[in-house]
């Protein structure tokens, strides 16, 4: 078995303890990457059509090589020096290309910064590498992380599912999640604002964590929705995404919202018994409640039964391991996720995005311009993609005094709203009194790539399940609970009250190892396979 | 049932977020907006008391969590040449921009 195979644990181990190199590990994963990547992301680069484009995985928009190199003999020197080089030593990993690391492109998947060098490093960067890992690339997302499926990216061809290259790897830090499945790193950095790091963790059968709200600094996280952004990690296994929030939580000085609360060992935590952890069941997270545009009605429908039945499956193993089922358990405005989002995201972004200009730094335009204004409309107009258009146009739409109808108001209500809903269920003194809520992550599994890529409408509506725990705050984990009868892997979340990560991550490790003799635990994601030399 | 978003509310928002748009691609963004704003309508059906005050932000920012602020000290970035050589037109360390047009704002 080759070395990217391995959970980031025990890789770390084996390098600590001498058994084999940073820079043998780093080998591997090199090999890997150029055994089933395929083609790297470029802007305006042909999408995929030949044979091998389209049974490869597209995960990189850039392949860090030298800079992972350097990093690999530093922690090997250090080994050799008698030196402890932490508990991620020589872990490869990659950061979702809206990080920053200085001296490496950082794109956000747009042709607007597609030259733009950071001259600064993010904090979970600076941490991954003070704990010991070492970045083999960037990877690709939505641009600007707006999407669920990782298809509106500048940079061509999109990434596609290591376990069926003909679908979308969800999104919007698809690359990331690809990327892991695919054993291209053992860990990769995310981004989650509606639901992007768990929509396509559970979309490639990865573990993904979103952290409460400022439980991870933002600093050098290229912003989306300011007072909905967490950074987190996705991984193959539930120790390796305790690991690899252990080296990125905390307060940070230079981001305010960071908040100044003591990181827990998530080892330890992850370690206790779940027995007598009251976990909550849904009704409102086993269907999707969206707005027609053709029958012009408001339609609800039942998630894919098939993953329903996975995640009451795992209620059942997480039973049989002493949890408390709560059934029936209500959020009542979890149906207004979505509309909610439209808003409050919207208006965000618009405020984020009029900071491309074409004059500080990233892309401007060839062609001519007679004034400022020109300059910024034509560098706009031609390197941003359709995504940020929408988000902007909407944004100032919501939020201009001349066309405004209330509807940002009415927002920042209806997320007071669902803040209440989680408060009440896991209130200790009230009804429920719960730990955790189980549900799905996303109403489907991956859906072929082109098949909603359009209708900016479902595409969101893709995130309803996951949406509302940003407007929360709370922290949200997705880990694999089986497989569909495609053969596309099926995910659950379970959220928590603020700072509950701990918890989190001992209840989807506990049905780890329940589940560790299980059949489908077998299963290796087929590009694997077809890409063996 | 006619757009919220008329064509000219259209040009006037693409203007605000100086955006030049092809007229096709204008016409596929303003209708994708239009959708959008039928799911946003939903909003208005939902029950909200009068004591319900709005969340900027979902988690509480309270003497428990918030940051202490950092130390208020001006510092020089060490990688000036960094910052500036990211600039499309640059001549003696200044950012060069075109003609500023004068317009009269609303």
């Amino acid at each position: 078995m080759k070395t990217c195979d391995l959970p980031a644990y025990v890789v770390a181990d084996l390098i600590n303890t001498k058994q084999v190199s940073a820079v043998e590990v780093l080998e591997d994963a090199l090999e890997r990457i150029r055994q089933v990547d395929g083609r790297t992301g470029e802007v305006d680069a042909p999408e995929a059509t030949s044979k091998e484009d389209l049974s490869t995985v597209h995960a990189f928009t850039l392949v860090t090589e030298d800079h992972a190199r350097t990093q690999a003999e530093k922690i090997d020197k250090l080994i050799q020096e008698g030196e402890y080089p932490g508990p991620l030593a020589g872990v490869p990993y990659t950061a979702k290309d809206i990080f920053t690391v200085k001296g490496i492109k950082a794109t956000a998947g747009s042709k607007i910064l597609s030259n733009y060098i950071s001259p600064y490093s993010a904090t979970v960067v600076e941490r991954m590498a003070d704990a010991g890992a070492v970045m083999v690339g960037k990877v690709n997302l939505d641009e600007f992380t707006y999407g669920s499926s990782s298809e509106s990216s500048a940079y061509k061809p999109v990434p596609r599912n290591p376990w069926d290259p003909s679908r979308v790897t969800g999104g919007s830090s698809g690359g990331s999640a690809a990327a892991v499945a695919a054993g291209e790193g053992a860990i990769s950095l995310g981004t989650d604002t509606g639901g992007s790091i768990r929509h396509p963790a559970s979309f490639c059968g990865t573990v993904g964590l979103k952290p409460t709200y400022g439980r991870v600094s933002r600093y050098g996280l290229i912003a989306f929705g300011s007072s909905l952004d967490c950074p987190g990690p996705l991984a193959r296994n539930v120790t390796d995404a305790a690991l690899a929030l252990q080296a990125i939580a905390g307060p940070d000085p230079r981001d305010n919202t960071a908040a100044d609360v003591p990181v827990p060992d998530y080892l330890e935590e992850m370690k206790k018994d779940i027995r007598g952890l009251r976990i909550g069941l849904s009704e409102e997270f086993f269907r999707v409640t969206y707005f027609n545009s053709e029958s012009m009605e408001l339609v609800e429908n039942p998630i894919d039964p098939q993953i329903k039945e996975a995640v009451l499956s795992a209620a059942g193993f997480l039973a049989q391991l002493g949890a408390d089922i709560v059934m029936d358990v209500p959020l009542p405005h979890t149906k207004y996720g979505v509309p909610t989002y439209f808003v409050i995201s919207r208006v965000e972004a618009s405020s984020n995005l009029l900071r491309y200009d074409g004059v500080k730094y990233g892309f401007r335009t060839d062609e001519s311009y007679a004034d400022l204004r020109e300059l910024y409309r034509k560098t706009r107009g031609e390197a941003f993609g359709v995504e940020p258009k929408l988000r902007m146009l909407m944004g100032i739409y919501l939020s201009a005094a001349q066309f405004d109808k209330g509807y940002y108001e009415l927002a920042l209500k209806a997320r007071a709203l669902m803040r209440k809903d989680f408060e009440e269920i896991f209130d200790h003194k009230g009804k429920y009194r719960l730990d955790a809520l189980l549900t799905p992550t996303a109403p489907s599994t991956a859906f072929p790539i082109g098949s909603v890529y359009g209708d900016s409408v479902m595409m969101q509506y893709s995130d309803q399940l996951t949406a509302t725990t940003n407007h929360a705050g709370i922290p949200g984990l997705n880990f694999p609970v089986g497989f569909d009868n495609e053969n596309l892997p099926i995910g659950a979340q379970v959220l928590g009250p603020d700072y509950s990560e701990g918890v989190l991550l001992r209840i989807a490790r506990a049905f780890e190892k329940a589940t560790e003799k299980e059949g489908w635990r077998e299963k290796r994601p087929p590009i694997l396979t077809t890409n063996e030399n | 049932m006619t757009d919220k978003i008329s064509p000219e509310d259209f040009d006037r928002l693409a203007e605000l977020a100086s955006l030049e748009l092809p007229p096709d691609e204008a016409e596929y963004l303003r209708k994708e907006l239009n959708n959008q704003m039928l799911s946003i309508e939903v909003l208005e059906s939902i029950p909200i008391d009068a004591e319900i005050r709005t969340a900027a932000h979902g988690i509480p920012y309270d003497e428990l969590n918030s940051a202490i602020p950092r130390e208020d000290i001006s510092r020089q970035d060490p990688n000036r040449e960094d910052i500036l050589k990211q600039a499309p037109e640059l001549e003696d360390g200044y950012i060069v921009v075109p003609d500023i047009s004068h317009e009269e704002l609303d």
